[in-house]
């Protein structure tokens, strides 16, 4: 197992706050990696210099050993790394089966004269293959005709991830999947995701629910105020006295 | 067989109905063809939700680039018409650059301004662009035959089919892009750029393909009109023209591709049948702005809106009204 993804000394400063400062880990191929800390900690900001949508303002992000630091959103997802979004970001005029169409895009690129002459029915079928695919996984086929912004919050954030893996990643960064799912779903969601890792795919998770990151994560960092604090597995991390004391006597949440 | 049945309906409807209007009215109907094009051109670009004020002057782009191509090079007239549209295509892309630095309302004012500056250049140098008067004695349409129909660019009525023809290809070209992944992920880029971009999708790329595109239609549009008033200046391609362009496209509506073809086509009847009748026509640009309010308030969602609860309504007997969220 090799180091897959790192980041190095990663710092993003907003003005005179810095959210994020000199932080550092990695995250090994096929792994499920949890980055937890508390609210506020950085941890979407984390997400957001690793898939590109910010610049940081220090340090590296390595994949397979290049640094992607600074690239843009789309090249960091062409390089295999695809992000959701911490709240339901998704194309809610669209129908479910077009957003998840729409993250074929990278295996399926659309080309404008193949589609105007009508040369490009194999890809099209591919995508939707794909596509349906991609719902099924997530148990969304049958809501495929209805419009996104119309489903349920559990359904929308499953829709997020469908869209994500529709685009066959290596890497996929969950910023918060389980938000709004009841612990139905949310046991159901933890199923889905061992299965992506048995399909070879990294994950690397933002989550409140301890239960399920703990349940989860073969690897977890803690960050607290920008900064890193610990790094272990799920029983190391639990009784980590430096996480529970970030939590703030919450001994309860990380139980 | 039901839609063999439409389109052969439709089409001996469309070769038929210049019989039926007199010289001046056939000449309308040519410059409404025309203008189906322009606005149908600016609703593709619409659907990366990018409204611009410009398009009119890309327009008028095609059209000064074709007239100028004949007379100075002497270029076969449907040949330099198809190089009149690339080149307003290719001006889109240069004008990207600043452009697409830009979004929402600063985009549209950066448009608007764009279009000025080309104005002015058109204004400001006789050579080649003829200065404030423009050119004129630009080459006509070259009469030719097709066997079963003589053309004779003279007559409204063979340029009505010389452009008809032109524009349902390129409606035809325009569609298969909205109907195809490209034209999905417009509109990805539309609702929600940040999570179209983390798919993979290049925003600039797909911004910028989209102007190119409405550019180089709403080109081509400039030259089937160049060709046939013969001449062109720069304030047939003013800000009103525009206004025009927005009118047809806000009160047919552009969430389908007949929507802005519809609002196009109800107010220039209305204009050339209503307003001209009445002696009106002075009046045409306070009536458009009326109009436009009007449909704003009352008609938020386009005429469009008024054949969807038609059509939907003979489809489904008994409608389940969804309430809408
Ligand atoms: N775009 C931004 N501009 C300014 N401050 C920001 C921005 N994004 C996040 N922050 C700040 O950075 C800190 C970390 O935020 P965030 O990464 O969202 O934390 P977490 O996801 O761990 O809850 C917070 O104090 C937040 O207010
Ligand atoms: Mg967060």
């Amino acid at each position: 197992m090799s180091d897959f993804l790192e980041v190095r000394n990663l710092t993003m400063r907003f003005g005179g706050l810095t959210a994020v400062d000199s932080l550092s880990f990695k995250v090994e191929h096929g792994s499920i990696h949890g980055l937890i800390g508390p609210n506020g900690a950085g941890k979407t900001t984390t997400f957001n210099m690793i898939s590109g949508f910010y610049t940081p303002t220090e340090g590296q992000i390595l994949l397979r050993g290049e640094d992607i630091s600074g690239l843009k959103m789309h090249e960091v997802a062409r390089r295999g790394v695809v992000r959701t979004f911490q709240h339901s970001t998704l194309f809610a005029e669209l129908t479910v089966l077009e957003n998840a169409l729409v993250g074929t895009h990278m295996p399926f690129r659309p080309n404008i004269f193949a589609a105007i002459i009508g040369w490009d029915k194999e890809d099209r079928r591919g995508a939707e293959a794909r596509a349906r695919e991609a719902l099924e996984f997530f148990g969304l086929l049958h809501l495929s005709d209805e419009r996104a912004g119309d489903l349920s919050h559990g359904h929308q954030r499953a829709l997020g991830m469908a869209v994500a893996y529709a685009s066959h990643p290596d890497v996929i960064l969950l910023d918060e999947p389980f938000t709004g799912m009841n612990p139905e779903e949310t046991k159901h969601m933890m199923g889905l995701m061992r299965r992506l890792k048995e399909d070879g795919i990294t994950i690397l998770l933002v989550e409140h629910d301890m239960q399920a990151i703990m349940g989860l994560c073969d690897t977890i960092t803690c960050m607290s105020f920008g900064k890193f604090l610990a790094e272990g597995g799920p029983t190391e991390i639990r009784n980590h006295p430096a996480v529970i004391e970030a939590y703030l006597g919450g001994a309860r949440h990380v139980a | 067989m039901r839609n063999l049945l439409i389109f052969v309906l439709g089409s001996v409807a469309l070769i038929a109905l210049p019989y039926g209007l007199s010289f001046s009215q056939q000449e309308i109907l040519v410059f409404l063809v025309i203008n189906v094009l322009l606005v149908t051109s600016y609703r593709l670009m619409t659907l990366t939700g990018e409204w611009s004020l410009g398009h009119v002057v890309i327009m008028g782009v095609g059209a000064y680039a074709s007239a100028l191509y004949t007379k100075e090079l002497g270029i076969y007239v449907p040949v330099s018409m198809i190089l009149g549209a690339v080149t307003a295509a290719l001006l889109a892309v240069l004008l990207s650059f600043p452009l697409f630095r830009m979004k929402g309302f600063y985009f549209l004012i950066g448009s608007f301004a764009a279009g000025e500056i080309i104005r002015l250049i058109w204004k400001r140098f006789r050579e080649p662009f003829g200065g404030v008067r423009g050119i004129s004695g630009i080459d006509p349409m070259p009469d030719f035959s097709i066997g079963i129909y003589q053309f004779d660019f003279f007559e409204p009525v063979s340029y009505y089919y010389f452009a008809g023809f032109i524009v349902i290809a390129s409606l035809w070209v325009l569609w298969r892009i909205e109907k195809s992944p490209v034209g999905l992920t417009f509109h990805a880029v539309h609702w929600q750029d940040k999570l179209a971009q983390a798919s993979g999708v290049n925003l600039r790329a797909y911004r910028t393909l989209a102007f190119a595109i409405a550019s180089g239609f709403a080109g081509l549009a400039g030259a089937l009109q160049a060709h046939y008033v013969g001449t062109v200046n720069p304030n047939s391609f003013d800000i009103e023209v525009m206004v025009f362009v927005l009118t047809w496209a806000i009160v047919g509506g552009t969430a389908t591709f007949y929507g802005p073809i519809l609002g196009c086509i109800v107010l220039t009847v209305l204009n050339e049948i209503v307003l001209r009748e009445m002696g009106l026509e002075q009046a045409r640009p306070l009536i458009y702005g009326a109009i436009m309010i009007l449909s704003i308030l009352f008609l938020p969602d386009g005429l469009e809106s008024l054949v969807q609860k038609v059509t939907r309504r003979k489809s489904a007997p008994k409608p389940e009204e969804k309430a809408a969220t």
